[in-house]
């Protein structure tokens, strides 16, 4: 049974689905990851490949472990106290959290961007500069302020006002910042923990738009409740649920990881089958 | 419920009169604060205004009235107060930082220290004065010099800075540190490049309040020796005094023109005072940052 809402889901997923991602390089090998806080079981075991250049969603209910298990990807659990990653998260071919992995080098490639804009209490030219600066990249800093800017689509906007303070700009524009501020180092991979969910519908699409141009170079990963989103704009796509045991201990668990369009048209799993068509969550 | 209950009076006229009687005994107690206060005040200015002169500021004190001020006091509290700075701010900020930043709160001695510096803000300063006087003092044979006094006061200011300074740092929101550490920030750059700087206007204005209280102290400077009458300009090494014992000083004398030469150097010491908390206030509303 599919509602409306789901055919135009679907429909959305099935355009611009031509190519096969699943073909391309592996950035991340994901095989028995699980994170536990205080003892906890947050999320349970998951394996899963992402692939270069493309963009892959994680979707979800509330409370499923999407947004811890993208903080696994960058090392930003480590900073929870009381948090503990088991299993292995291999970054082309380097386990992320082997005894000689320094996580401050691990995110200096791996950019992120957060649910709400945390734009530094700085000018927007100093929040850009932030990331080349703490790297000793000070060389031709103005152009690379001004790239990262091109590139997260906002330089038009604010070009002539560098030095003020980008606590002054507007939702939308500030999370193009946190972009354009990530995209300074050069970073091979850009997190995003639900980028879109503290925006307007207008401010939303610019970042989908966004999203579209940056996976040509760097391949994206998104947290995201919004199933349209996903549908838009992601190449593959990781469906988690939550399990509830007798005790009432709740568990993430990922249910199916496929391409997009396979998801939100014929998904394997009941559960997906649920999720998508709005039956549940 | 009928439309009567919506009536003037019954129930509703007695809660108002309660309503006013309870108003008007906030009033009242507020007043009686004021008027102490303003009563004070106006006593002191109309006494010191006619003294309040070059002579108060820049003569030694003197055994005659005309000639009498109080310079050394003024230099000596001056030069507490910039040791002061010198000594409690990193002290203050460094422990600060460490408790904030560092410390693993789920460590009991972590627990135990965070503990001891709120109880340490609440001992009263005659046992810092004791402590001043035999450790400093005594223990490290300073002596009662001007080092010691500013030394015992960085101890009793330390707590207040701490606490406000941790209290600053704080405030800053942890979507700051976690947007520093997601850029390849190693934690001393996200503390030294994000967190402090947001954190300074609050630390600034803790810091000067701290000072504003350290310059009224009496009673642990008289302890580590301060004297009540130096007719030359204090030295770090040397003896001194400070303003307020100086006040007490001609507040004690028998001629009556030096309590009004001490009504006119409670002037000084307030207006020291009212400088330094605007200058905390401004700081205050010209940095406050809404996240």
């Amino acid at each position: 049974m599919t509602t409306i809402a789901h055919e135009q889901l679907s429909e959305i997923a099935q355009q611009h689905r031509d190519e096969d991602v699943s073909r391309r390089a592996t950035v991340f090998e994901v095989r028995d990851l699980a994170v536990a806080y205080s003892g906890a079981v947050a999320l349970h075991e998951v394996q899963l490949q992402v692939y270069e250049k493309a963009v892959t969603a994680f979707i979800g209910p509330s409370g499923c472990g999407k947004s811890t298990f993208i903080r696994c990807f960058n090392r930003m659990n480590d900073l929870v106290p009381g948090a503990v990653v088991t299993g292995d998260v291999l970054y082309h071919g380097v386990d992320l959290y082997g005894d000689e992995v320094d996580p401050v080098e691990v995110r200096r490639r791996i950019g992120m961007v957060f649910q709400k804009p945390n734009p530094f209490p700085k000018s927007i030219y100093d929040n850009i500069a932030f990331g080349p600066r703490v790297l000793g990249l000070k060389d031709g800093l103005d152009d690379r302020v001004e790239e990262a800017l091109q590139r997260a689509a906002l330089w038009d906007e604010v070009k002539d006002r560098l030095k003020e303070s980008a606590l002054g700009l507007s939702g939308g524009q500030q999370q193009r910042l946190c972009i354009a501020r990530a995209l300074a180092v050069d970073p091979d991979v850009i997190l995003m923990d639900e980028p879109a969910s503290a925006l307007d519908p207008i401010s939303t699409t610019r970042i989908e738009d966004l999203m579209h141009e940056l996976k040509r170079e760097v391949t994206i990963v998104i947290v995201t409740h919004n199933m349209q989103q996903a549908a838009r704009v992601a190449d593959m796509t990781a469906f988690f649920s939550v399990e509830v045991s007798d005790d009432g201990k709740r568990t993430g668990i990922l249910v199916e990881y496929d391409k997009t369009a396979k998801i939100f048209t014929t998904p394997s799993d009941q559960r997906t089958e649920d999720y998508v068509t709005g039956r549940f969550g | 419920m009928s439309v009567d209950s919506l009536r003037l009076g019954g129930r509703g006229g007695r809660g108002r009169v309660r309503g006013v009687a309870f108003q008007a005994l906030l009033l009242a107690s507020l007043g009686i604060g004021f008027v102490t206060l303003g009563a004070l005040l106006v006593d002191v200015f109309v006494k010191g205004i006619p003294y309040l002169d070059a002579t108060l500021l820049f003569n030694p004190p003197s055994a005659s009235p005309q000639e009498a001020g109080a310079r050394p006091a003024i230099l000596a509290t001056i030069y507490m107060m910039g040791i002061l700075l010198v000594t409690v701010l990193p002290i203050g900020v460094g422990t600060a930082i460490y408790l904030e930043e560092y410390a693993d709160k789920s460590r009991w001695y972590n627990r135990l220290l965070d503990l001891n510096i709120q109880n340490l803000a609440a001992v009263p300063s005659i046992v810092y004065g004791i402590l001043g006087l035999a450790f400093l003092v005594r223990g490290l044979g300073l002596g009662r010099v001007l080092l010691a006094g500013a030394l015992i006061l960085t101890l009793l200011v330390l707590p207040i800075v701490i606490v406000s300074s941790r209290e600053a740092i704080r405030a800053v929101p942890d979507s700051i540190r976690q947007g520093g550490y997601a850029l390849g920030a190693t934690q001393w750059q996200v503390i030294w490049r994000q967190v402090l700087p947001a954190a300074i206007p609050g630390i600034a204005t803790g810091s000067i309040l701290a000072l504003a209280r350290a310059i009224g102290e009496t009673a642990p400077l008289i302890l580590v020796g301060a004297l009540t009458y130096v007719a030359f300009n204090p030295t770090l090494m040397g003896p001194f005094t400070a303003l307020p014992i100086q006040i007490f000083q001609y507040i004690s004398r028998p001629q009556a023109e030096f309590k009004l030469i001490a009504a006119a150097a409670i002037i000084v010491l307030l207006a020291i005072l009212l400088t330094m908390n605007a200058f905390a206030i401004w700081l205050r509303n010209r940095y406050q940052r809404r996240w």
